[in-house]
């Protein structure tokens, strides 16, 4: 391939240019016997229930400190199969290119893809590529599509939890959504923050290895952040949920990043953390399990779910008072006064 | 200062709130004048902490709830105009105009774009030499140093596609209003840490001196915050004073303050909830009056409607607390605002609604 090279029109027409891509790139990047077959359809083998889960990736700028929309497209996948308590099966990938898009930067997307799918561990089965005219994207979209296949019998999810759980967070708030900001360029400071991008079923596996049955439910806190699963999760269980704020882990520059911008990291996006409910006896176990791994070396115990103010999430202020959380509400922006 | 949040803060906010009960018996009230200040004693809870007497109201120091309905209506039909892509910064394009708003303008093919800093603007004018570039300014003597620092570079980089709708108001006025309307009691304020870092203390006196009304200047730490009300509880007699002294001085800053006077003049300004205040705004000097947007753009705004309804101006005034306005977490919420305080994360209505006290006593929403 010559160097500058760049997505053309014909590249996304089916015939010769568009093998060639496939080829080049896909194949030698994702490289794996189901999808060297070029069938239409991969075929996959599950033992048991499976859990189906799609997600589209629109991330500007396309590289930021800490990943990547390839990395970011794996990881998201994966995640949301591990809400569910599922082992990745395969995942699918569609591209939506624009026209002019350079070669390089798309092997070295579909390189990061890979490697991340590697590390879930998850294979690119099958996938499907656009292009649009030059205009009619931004630069490239791909969205994932990921089977993976249920591992426990008991129900993992808002409505197995129960008052009593304890809440536990697997790491640091805010790094994503920081470290993407940065990348754009909108702050006139450095903020050396990496985005916490990655793909965490590794750990969920070990959280239930180690708290079987006592893991109740699982969610990634990505847009909307901690604050939008706590929200959902009290307003799905008709629960309530008291949070600590002196437990929840932040890292020192988001937080003097957040008191300079005025953000609260309870609603910034996270691509690496996981939010768990667990009963009180299994709770230190799965702790354990979760701070065992890199991905979860700085995991907490951040709440519990109470039958008191039902449908409401409190958080306890260092201060000692309390205050209603709520999901957070359109665009981040810093404040001015 | 000890890092906040840390057990030493919240040692040192407990102390304060034990110090505040012991003096703090009587009744009154307190302005919290600035925007953040509001999201800091919504955020931290900090109302909790106060004694039974002492409430705290917000003030009109949230730059996108004072700007005028009229003046919106301005900006929305600026956005209109074809070949104008509009800069502004914060929640200012969410805000409901009389008949729409800049969220509904871009939906339907505006250009507006939000900015994190004023310069931001001057390389879209840059980068985009064929559309004219107007950069809404709005906020006070913090905000104002950088879009005259926007216009300098602009005018260096000789963009003539660049120009700018100042908004800006200046607060010592719209504080001299407050007390001559003789609506609300008002005991003394906390005055704004980040205008101040600007404009210097001094420029507050004339509250001590000719209302006898006290004030200290406050940092946006929950231990900032309760110093600045343990000092106001403290005076013996009204003084301005303060509490936020890594980073306020008597004279505050010459080089932003010289900036602003060079590049801005004062003129009259309408604000939401206060009316016309004399002196209280900031238009472009004659130097610069070729980048003001009022003078190269013709636009017909049509009639200012404020929203039915909307008690943002009594809010800004003080005079009735958030919940007190029948919409407040009924038909207005930060999802869909009905009035400008509900929109900004500075407002009050927003401030209040989004860190509400959580009532135990009852399981039910707002
Ligand atoms: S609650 Fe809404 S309608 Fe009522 S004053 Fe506040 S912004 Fe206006």
């Amino acid at each position: 391939m010559s160097d500058g090279a760049r997505i053309l029109l014909g590249h996304g027409s089916g015939g010769r240019l568009y093998r060639d891509l496939v080829r080049d790139v896909f194949l030698a990047h994702f490289d794996n016997p189901v999808l060297a077959r070029l069938d239409d359809a991969a075929a996959l083998v599950a033992a048991g229930r499976i859990a189906l889960t799609t997600d589209a990736h629109v991330v500007q700028p396309l590289v930021f400190a800490g990943g990547d929309i390839g990395r970011l497209a794996v990881a998201g996948t994966v995640n949301d199969l591990a809400t569910a308590a599922a082992r990745p099966l395969g995942l699918a990938a569609a591209f939506v290119i624009e026209e002019g898009f350079e070669m390089a930067r798309l092997h070295e997307i579909c390189a990061s893809m890979a490697a991340t799918a590697a590390e879930a561990p998850v294979a690119i089965v099958t996938g499907d590529t656009k292009v649009v005219q030059r205009g009619a994207a931004d630069g490239l979209f791909i969205t994932t599509t990921g089977v993976g296949e249920i591992v426990v019998d008991h129900e993992v999810a808002a409505a197995a939890a129960v008052a009593g759980d304890v809440l536990l967070l697997s790491g640091t708030l805010g790094d994503h959504a920081l470290a993407v900001l940065a990348a754009r360029g909108d702050f006139h400071f450095t903020l050396d923050v990496q985005s916490d991008c990655a793909p965490l079923w590794g750990l969920v596996e070990a959280a239930l290895a180690a708290g079987g049955t006592t893991v109740h439910f699982l969610r990634d806190p990505t847009r909307g952040g901690l604050a939008t699963v706590l929200a959902e999760l009290a307003e799905e269980t008709g629960l309530g949920i008291d949070v600590d704020e002196d437990a929840l882990p932040v890292s020192a520059a988001v937080r003097s990043a957040c008191s300079l911008l005025g953000y609260d990291p309870l609603a910034l996006a996270n691509e690496g953390k996981m939010v768990l409910a667990v009963a009180p006896e299994g709770a230190e176990a799965v702790l354990g399990a979760l701070r065992g791994r890199t991905e979860g070396a700085r995991a907490a115990r951040i709440g519990t779910l109470v039958a008191q103010h039902p449908g409401r999430v409190a958080l306890r202020t260092p201060y000692g008072t309390r205050r209603v959380v709520d999901m957070p509400v359109g665009e981040l922006l810093p404040r001015i006064c | 200062m000890t890092p906040p949040g840390s057990s030493s803060d919240a040692a040192r906010v407990a102390g304060l709130a034990a110090a505040l009960a012991r003096v703090g018996q009587l009744e009154r009230t307190y302005m919290e004048v600035c925007g953040t200040h509001t999201m800091a004693v919504s955020r931290y809870g900090l109302r909790d902490l106060l004694p039974p007497g002492m409430r705290l109201v917000s003030g009109p120091g949230c730059p996108v709830c004072v700007t005028a309905v009229g003046d919106l209506d301005v900006v929305v039909a600026l956005s209109r105009l074809p070949g104008v892509t509009i800069a502004t910064f914060g929640d200012l394009v969410r805000v409901p105009s009389s008949r729409s708003s800049l969220a509904v303008e871009r939906a339907a093919g505006a250009d507006v774009r939000v900015v994190y800093s004023p310069v931001d603007a001057v390389d879209l004018a840059a980068a985009e030499p064929d559309r004219q570039l107007v950069l809404v300014g709005i906020g006070f003597e913090t905000t104002a140093p950088t879009v005259a620092g926007a216009l300098l570079v602009a005018r260096e980089r000789g963009l003539p596609n660049f120009s700018v709708l100042s908004l800006h108001k200046t607060m010592p006025g719209a504080l001299r209003a407050l007390l001559d309307s003789g609506e609300s009691r008002i005991d003394g304020f906390i005055l704004p840490g980040h205008v101040s870092v600007v404009t210097g203390s001094d420029c507050f006196r004339f509250l001590a001196s000719e209302y006898g009304v006290g004030g200290v200047v406050a940092g946006f730490t929950a231990d900032d915050v309760l110093t600045a009300l343990l000092m106001l509880a403290r005076q013996e007699r009204p003084a301005i004073e303060i509490g936020y002294r890594r980073a306020v001085t008597a004279a505050g800053n010459r080089v932003a303050q010289d900036v602003i006077a060079r590049v801005f003049e004062p003129c009259d300004a309408v604000w939401r909830g206060l009316g016309a205040i004399p002196d209280s705004g900031l238009r472009l000097s004659a130097e610069f009056r070729a980048y003001a947007a009022e003078e190269r753009f013709t636009v017909d705004p049509g009639a200012p409607e404020e929203p039915a309804g909307c008690r943002c101006g009594e809010v800004l005034r003080g005079v009735i607390d958030p919940p007190d306005c029948p919409l407040f977490g009924r038909r207005c919420t930060p999802e869909m605002p009905v009035g400008a305080c509900m929109v900004s994360s500075e407002g009050s209505c927003a401030a209040h609604f989004r860190y509400r006290a959580l009532d135990l006593s009852g399981g039910g929403r707002v």
